[in-house]
């Protein structure tokens, strides 16, 4: 195929785009919507399994102490514990540092909440171990259960797993949406693109009868397709692209208080771009089709 | 340039319309198909340029064998023969001269020699005068002139046409007659279905007639022979 047929196969797909406005931008918004939905819970997606990496690196043991248990005392259990095998590192900290602490994490804003709080210390001292390999995690932490003075144990994979679980939940919801509005949006183009067929049947009959192509009759559906999926997958893309700068901006690269790294936009640019741009142009090109094959029937 | 041997159409609804036609029609004639309606003139010409396929028998048309043609290949078929219809086929929206063109433009001509072309197809219809005005603005006449212009203007061996005069009066109709006799006077052979006896009594030429798809009559220099 030349340029200059490129150009007006193009062209007259435009025209078509114009020819029935509202059904285009019906179609447009549903694919627009299903590449949103997508969009998002690939973000969630992607910032999940980058968290779950970071945490597998970090995984540690908090062990909580008991009320009545003395500072010495709570040294001497830190020794303990030290001297385990497998444990990298314990590290004790006492309700004034575990305080501290939490102050700093928190930051400026949440200083007004803590205020009451700093009388009455209410954080237990605690003992933070890390494990030479992550996996050990859980085990050290049932054997640290067992010391005296040792309250109760938190080895922090229960809330991992919880949040994982609740991420699954979110990404496979993601997917069923996406896939039943895929679908929606496939009908919706083939639709519009039958419409347009049926206003042009004139200048369809008369190529036809003067010798155009099979081909050449039908590009110009074709590319109304892949144009309405190019604008459809555009639209979710700058939102998309430009609410996580944003939200990355303000959070400072990172989720909550929890300190996760989130992914930097300009990655998340280049993978959101293949998923949204790839599966928009193949709604398009599919609804191009399928109204072509019934109702141009050449 | 057209030859059918014992050909055969029926529909799908299982009507037959054409029952073992045997016709040969050589280059540069001008060549008149009567019959009352119903009887298969039609049918009998869509077979040519392939808009119906023949359910038996063999036909050839600018030396392409029909039955064997591809679907792919019928629009190499249509580039050289030019069709006029009763309703004229115009699109509203294009001007007399773009509806030419658009001919040309659909089979990949390039642009430096559509409009040199255009304008000899609309000079030789006599309405370059009228090339930018739409099909609303012209009269039937101009109409089927400009329809006319857009059959010739990629100077096909053939033309095809059905019923060309039948939505315009006497005076016009004899205007385009004068166009397809001019074009048949360069060497183009001419198939057109009418039911227009004072035409077909005047200007006087081969005569194929065709009653409940059969050819009941076939001579030059032939008479309408139907009084309707
Ligand atoms: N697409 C079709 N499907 C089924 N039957 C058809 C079709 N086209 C034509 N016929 C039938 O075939 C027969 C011949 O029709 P055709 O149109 O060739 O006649 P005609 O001679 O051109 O008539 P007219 O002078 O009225 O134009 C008729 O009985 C008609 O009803
Ligand atoms: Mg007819």
């Amino acid at each position: 195929m030349t340029i200059r047929m490129m150009g007006r196969h193009l062209r007259e797909g435009f025209k078509n785009l114009l020819r029935n406005g509202w059904m285009t931008f019906a179609s447009v918004s549903a694919v627009a919507i299903t590449l949103l939905i997508l969009g998002v819970t690939l973000v969630i997606a992607l910032n999940a399994e980058q968290m779950s990496n970071y945490v597998q690196g970090q995984l540690e043991v908090s062990a909580f102490l008991k009320d009545d248990v003395s500072d010495a005392q709570a040294r001497q259990i830190t020794r303990q514990i030290s001297a385990m095998p497998g444990v990298k590192s314990a590290e004790y900290i006492s309700k004034e540092q575990g305080f501290q602490q939490l102050k700093q994490e928190l930051g400026s804003q949440y200083q007004d909440i803590l205020g009451g709080l700093s009388q009455k210390n209410t954080l237990p001292a605690k003992v933070v171990v890390k494990a030479d390999d992550p996996r050990q995690t859980l085990a050290i932490g049932q054997r640290i259960a067992q010391l005296p003075g040792v309250e109760k144990v938190n080895d922090g994979k229960e809330v991992v797993d919880k949040l994982f679980r609740f991420l699954d939940l979110v990404r496979n919801i993601g997917l069923a949406f996406v896939v039943g509005l895929v679908i929606t949006a496939m009908f919706l183009i083939s639709n519009t693109i039958r419409i347009t067929i049926f206003s042009r049947r004139r200048e369809i009959e008369i190529m036809k009868l003067v010798g155009a192509t099979d081909w050449f009759i039908r590009w110009p559906f074709l590319t109304e397709g892949l144009l309405i999926g190019l604008i459809g997958a555009l639209i979710p893309f700058v939102v998309i692209v430009f609410g996580y700068r944003t939200l990355y901006e303000r959070f400072d690269g990172s989720f909550l208080a929890l300190a996760f790294p989130l992914i930097s936009a300009d990655r998340l640019a280049g993978t959101l771009a293949e998923v949204l741009f790839g599966l928009g142009l193949f709604i398009g090109l599919w609804g191009g089709i399928v109204s072509i094959r019934r109702f141009l029937r050449i | 340039m057209i030859e059918m041997q014992d050909v055969w159409k029926q529909y799908p609804n299982g009507t037959w319309a054409l029952n073992g036609i045997s016709v040969r029609i050589g280059k540069g004639e001008f060549v008149y198909v009567v019959g009352p309606s119903g009887a298969g003139k039609s049918t009998f010409i869509k077979l040519m340029y392939r808009e119906e396929r023949p359910t038996k028998g063999h036909l050839f048309v600018n030396g392409f064998n029909i039955e064997r043609l591809k679907d792919r290949k019928v629009p190499l078929l249509r580039r050289h023969i030019g069709v006029v219809f009763q309703d004229f086929k115009l699109l509203p929206n294009l001007t007399a001269a773009e509806n030419v063109a658009f001919a040309l433009e659909v089979i990949g001509t390039p642009k430096k020699y559509i409009r040199r072309r255009v304008k000899d197809a609309l000079e030789w219809v006599g309405l370059a005068d009228k090339a930018d005005l739409r099909p609303a603005q012209l009269s039937g006449g101009e109409q089927q002139r400009i329809a006319v212009a857009r059959a010739i203007v990629n100077n096909p061996q053939l033309i095809i046409a059905d019923e060309p005069t039948g939505n315009l009066d006497p005076d016009t109709s004899w205007g385009i007659m004068k166009l397809f006799q001019r074009i048949n006077d360069r060497g183009t052979t001419i198939v057109m279905a009418t039911h227009n006896r004072e035409i077909v009594n005047t200007l006087r030429k081969r005569v194929i007639a065709i009653e409940a798809g059969c050819i009941v009559r076939d001579e030059d220099k032939g008479m309408y022979g139907y009084d309707d």
